[in-house]
């Protein structure tokens, strides 16, 4: 009796703690849908990827004192930039027209990037502090802290602009064209190359994001994108290879199912439901939510 | 047909243009001129070297030896992209309409490349020529019928605002009355100033409306010269038209 009406009451503050981190996987994995969608190949250097944004903030906030927040302006752009270059000039050349080897490429960029955090950084464990990390916000009874509060926020901001881009703009309409129907992307003069370089840079500019709302309420280590891209994997089968839509819901929900199997299993257990509720959707929907049967 | 007597300028000039698919060539020195003004029906059987003409000229496949001029200008390696630029357009065999996009976002992409400034004019006049594509405007281009997808294949080149357009096979595929329209359509293009090169299996329709043909077989060309010429030829008359 009491243990029920205490998580009752423990309800409601799971249930926003696990939107506010859900908003974060849905960002992460919408990048990895973008993608996969159009590139076809599963970006394995997606965690090793948002880690080195992570600690790009670390360093820009400890070195030169500039604000997660206000670091937006430096890491997006630095992510996009790194993403283009890194899939013209690294990943398209050694794929040699061969998906496979793309998967190769990627898997061996992320042990690089690892290794040399590892080295740079020592293994530790690294959080920062602001004037802001322990301010509170009282949501109707959840009581979450005001960095997390924007996390939400921002997250869901850079999907909704994510999706904007997508829908009415010329390169988000050109992206969509070169995921389905590349020749015919061609035959109207998309340079494929470009869009394929483009659609990894914003991929990569999400973790970017992603990154400076995260750091103020996480930590970085040289290990930390091993639990995000096994999130955002599980968010992007669970939602439906290459659906955006899949991506959001599917990141929203997977935050909820682990803050409430938290609540209920323990915090060590939470993870547990996300996989028991990953395997009940796609024994009923193989496809996932939102996917397409082909 | 209102043909000039008079001929216009030299648009296209292919010049004795290889190419193919790795080694396997498939050109082999292909030499045509198109001008201003007219239609032009590029004619072979099934895997005679059509697309793969088409689609190196076009830039969607790497060239060997020989040259493609554009008004004098040398395009052989441009790439499909400077090429689009140029209004050098065709509407692909197999339409490659984009299939998970609307077909209001499909016109819209005909002018990624060329026709931007004017996009809504243009729009508006590809919809009055195509009513069933306003009908179907938010509709996914996969949903549509054939026909209708091959309609959508041509708005969307018109959107790129061609100077030369090149056909390659539209009427595949479409049922007789389906076909008879896109010809109609075709003709009117013309008759508007639009250049046209069109590639075809269906050779007495495209007689009709071309005024001049060439042949190709086996990778080569084996015949260039006008209609009447053509069927003063037994031997293509025979192979082509079956009497
Ligand atoms: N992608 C390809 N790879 C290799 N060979 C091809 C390819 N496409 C076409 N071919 C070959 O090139 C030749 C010409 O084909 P194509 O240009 O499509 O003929 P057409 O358009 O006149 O029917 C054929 O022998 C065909 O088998
Ligand atoms: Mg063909």
């Amino acid at each position: 009796m009491i243990d029920s009406a205490l998580i009752g009451a423990a309800l409601w503050p799971a249930l926003v703690n696990g939107l506010t981190m859900g908003a974060i996987y849905a960002l992460i994995a919408l990048g990895l849908t973008l993608i996969y969608g159009v590139l076809h190949i599963i970006n394995f250097a997606h965690g090793s990827l948002l880690m080195v944004a992570l600690y790009a903030v670390l360093v820009l906030f400890e070195r030169l004192g500039i604000d997660p927040y206000a670091a937006l302006v430096v890491v997006v752009p630095g992510m996009f930039g790194i993403g283009y270059v890194l899939q013209r000039f690294v990943i398209n050349p050694a794929r040699h027209g061969r998906d496979e080897n793309t998967l190769l490429v990627t898997l061996g960029l992320s042990i690089v990037i690892e290794n040399l955090a590892s080295h740079f950084f020592k293994t530790d464990t690294r959080q920062i502090e602001t004037a802001y990390t322990f301010m509170m916000v009282d949501l109707a009874g959840a009581v979450i802290s005001m960095p997390r509060l924007l996390a939400f926020a921002g997250a869901l901001a850079s999907c909704l602009a994510l999706a904007v881009l997508m829908r009415s703009t010329d390169l988000g309409r050109a992206i969509r064209a070169v995921a389905r129907e590349a020749q015919g992307a061609r035959v109207v003069g998309i340079d494929v190359d470009h869009v394929f370089a483009m659609s990894f840079a914003i991929g990569l500019a999400c973790l970017g994001a992603a990154a400076c709302f995260l750091l103020p309420t996480y930590y970085v280590s040289p290990q930390v994108g091993h639990g995000f891209v096994l999130i955002a994997f599980t968010v992007v089968v669970l939602g439906g290879m290459g659906s955006f839509t899949g991506s959001l819901v599917g990141g929203l929900l997977v935050g909820v199912i682990e803050s409430l199997g938290g609540l209920l299993l323990g915090e060590s257990l939470g993870q547990i439901g996300v996989f028991v509720i990953f395997i009940v959707i796609l024994l009923f929907r193989p496809a996932g939510l939102f996917g397409q049967r082909t | 047909m209102n043909v000039d007597s008079t001929p216009g300028e030299i648009l296209l000039a292919v010049d004795e243009l290889h190419g193919g698919y790795g080694a396997v060539e498939v050109l082999r020195g292909i030499s045509l001129q198109v001008r201003q003004g007219e239609i032009i029906a590029l004619l072979g059987s099934n895997g005679a070297g059509k697309s793969t003409f088409i689609n190196t000229v076009c830039g969607l496949l790497a060239p060997g030896h020989g040259r493609v001029e554009w008004l004098g200008r040398d395009i052989t390696r441009l790439g499909s992209a400077g090429i689009v630029a140029q209004g050098l357009i065709q509407v692909p065999e197999g339409r490659r309409v984009f299939p998970n996009l609307s077909v209001l976002e499909n016109l819209i992409l005909g002018s990624y490349r060329r026709g931007r400034a004017a996009r809504q004019a243009n729009l508006e006049r590809v919809l009055t020529i195509f009513p069933r594509l306003r009908e179907r405007s938010g509709q996914s281009a996969g949903t549509l019928s054939g026909g209708e997808q091959q309609m959508l294949a041509i708005g969307r080149a018109l959107m790129g605002e061609p100077v030369l357009l090149i056909l390659d096979e539209p009427s595949l595929g479409l049922a007789p009355l389906i076909v008879e329209e896109m010809f109609g359509l075709i003709a009117q293009l013309n008759r508007e100033g639009l250049t046209i090169l069109l590639v075809e299996q269906n050779v007495a329709q495209s007689l009709e409306l071309a005024n001049r043909a060439h042949v190709i077989e086996n990778g080569s060309v084996v015949f260039g010269g006008s209609r009447a010429e053509l069927l003063a030829t037994d031997r293509l008359r025979r192979a082509y038209l079956g009497s």
